[in-house]
């Protein structure tokens, strides 16, 4: 089962080949590090400004998470009113559909001037972008249940709490968790243009103030050092997630068959 | 094996089912179901048997004229495709109905293995549904309909999509397994020669709207084999229950 990915070769490669081509150019022309840095000079800065910018990745990555979580839990409960009630989906779904296209960073201005701590403006607003994913892909999963098991189980006299858990519940999982994949990207994306929206101010602040500082004092290798660790997290949770799909649908679900 | 002159196990009387969207897929079906007897529903696709199967099933009700089931009666149902969830085990596939019913994984064990036994899929209780070919899947829905010990078993064209050996083979376990158990079999299938085959009556569908045109009584002994398909009495049978469907159809 574990020969459904390509061998990592290929991919780490290109990564290699691109920032070896980076580094190359850099050197060859040599182009300024306040113009643009070669992958050499953003890891050192990286490791010799680490001290400072750990606090900045702990305080993004709990934004993330913790709107993950909220848009997880408002998500599948919508969800599963939904799927108990076609007349509550049409009443609320423009609602959630409206949130979906508004752009974040038009609507971050309005909630971080209403709430009034920075910390839960930045967590609703990560939470807006994570949550529709969530919720429209839990929808289509619970319906996606098949037609003929739906009537075994009423043939066997299911209770509505047995057709949940036995039947609506695995249907929906690969849903969800196509859903949580995009949403885990999207939170941390809510969180970093919030930040960027709120600006600099506040004590505890995350990468996108760090970015914020270091472009106003044109320090350009720190501010590729923190897009750095943006891009890390982002990757970390894109990874976490993947494997807990692989893991839960892997041994009966066609998205997780290794090739034949 | 004369079941008409005992009190019938499961009947439709006057039955009519017309749809919300306006087709009237039965009009006036007369259907009795005997103990111990192996029924065939013969029609073409769209004549409404399979819309009787459900009406004997309890899955849905008639629009018009009633459905005589006993309190209580378990049937078993087998659709067109397995109907397996793909994300359980072989083992869990099979408890379904009595684990809907409340009952324990190690309560039922023995019932499980022994209907996996009874199909043939003594070894697979820990497989995955996608582990197994088409025919071991369709033999795993009929483990879960028997295991239950159904007082009717109810299959819908099971063997419809499975190639003609696999489909030949399973229709023969179908018979040992109803003649070993005495089952009563209500069997749904568009095709002469498995209906015949099969049964100990046939029942002929006409369509638009589904009605029983011809009762076709098989009395050919159990077991058969190829023999009864070599016998002239089978070819009679056959020819007979064609051409009600011919005039039924034309």
């Amino acid at each position: 089962m574990s020969a459904r990915r390509a061998s990592p070769v290929a991919p780490v490669a290109v990564v290699l080949a691109v920032l070896l081509a980076w580094e190359a150019i850099v050197r060859a022309r040599g182009i300024p590090a306040w113009l643009l840095p070669a992958p050499s000079r953003v890891a050192s800065t990286l490791w010799q400004d680490l001290p400072s910018l750990l606090p900045s990745l702990w305080f993004t990555l709990k934004i993330t998470v913790g709107a993950l979580a909220l848009a997880v839990i408002g998500g599948v409960s919508l969800a599963a009113v939904f799927a108990l009630s076609r007349r509550v989906e049409s009443a609320l779904f423009p609602l959630a559909i409206v949130l979906q296209v508004t752009p974040i960073v038009a609507i971050a201005p309005l909630i971080l001037i209403y709430v009034e701590s920075t910390t839960a403006a930045l967590l609703i607003c990560a939470f807006i972008v994570a949550f529709f994913p969530i919720l429209a892909n839990t929808v289509v999963g619970l319906r996606s249940a098949d037609a003929n098991l739906r009537e075994l189980f009423a043939l066997y006299g299911a209770t509505r709490w047995q057709r949940l858990r036995l039947l609506l519940v695995p249907s929906a999982l690969p849903y969800f968790l196509a859903g949580l994949r995009i949403a885990g990207g999207l939170a941390l994306i809510g969180a970093v243009v919030a930040e960027f929206a709120a600006g600099a101010a506040g004590r505890e602040t995350g990468l996108a103030s760090r970015i914020l500082e270091a472009s106003f004092r044109t320090e350009i290798p720190r501010m590729f050092a923190a897009l750095a660790l943006v891009s890390l997290v982002g990757i970390a949770i894109f990874a976490v997630f993947d494997a807990l799909a692989r893991r839960l649908l892997r041994r009966w679900h066609d998205s997780e068959l290794p090739d034949a | 094996m004369l079941p008409s002159t005992a009190t019938p196990l499961l009947a439709l009387d006057a039955v009519g089912m017309r749809f919300p969207n306006g087709v009237q897929a039965l009009d006036g079906l007369e259907l009795s179901i005997a103990r111990g007897e192996f029924l065939s529903l013969l029609g073409p696709s769209g004549c409404g048997k399979s819309t009787a199967l459900r009406l004997l099933a309890g899955l849905a009700r008639p629009t018009a004229g009633t459905v005589r089931r006993p309190e209580g009666l378990r049937p078993g149902f087998v659709f067109q495709e397995p109907t397996l969830m793909p994300w359980a085990t072989v083992f869990d596939n099979v408890r379904l109905p009595l684990r809907l019913k409340g009952l324990g994984a190690d309560a039922v064990r023995e019932d499980v293995d022994a209907a996996l036994e009874q199909v043939g899929l003594g070894g697979f209780a820990r497989a995955y549904p996608r582990e197994l070919s088409g025919g071991m899947r369709m033999r795993v829905s009929i483990a879960r309909a028997l295991v239950t010990r159904p007082d009717v078993l109810l299959l819908d064209e099971p063997f419809a999509a499975l190639d003609e050996i696999t489909r030949g083979r399973l229709d023969d376990e179908l018979l040992a397994l109803w003649h070993a158990h005495r089952l009563t079999v209500v069997f749904v299938t568009h095709s002469v020669y498995e209906a015949i085959y099969l049964s100990t009556r046939v029942a002929v569908f006409g369509a638009r709207p589904g009605r029983v045109v011809e009762t076709i009584r098989v009395d050919a002994p159990h077991p058969r084999g190829d023999a009864f398909r070599a016998d002239p009495a089978y070819a009679r049978d056959c020819v007979r229950a064609s051409a009600a469907l011919r005039a039924a159809h034309a």
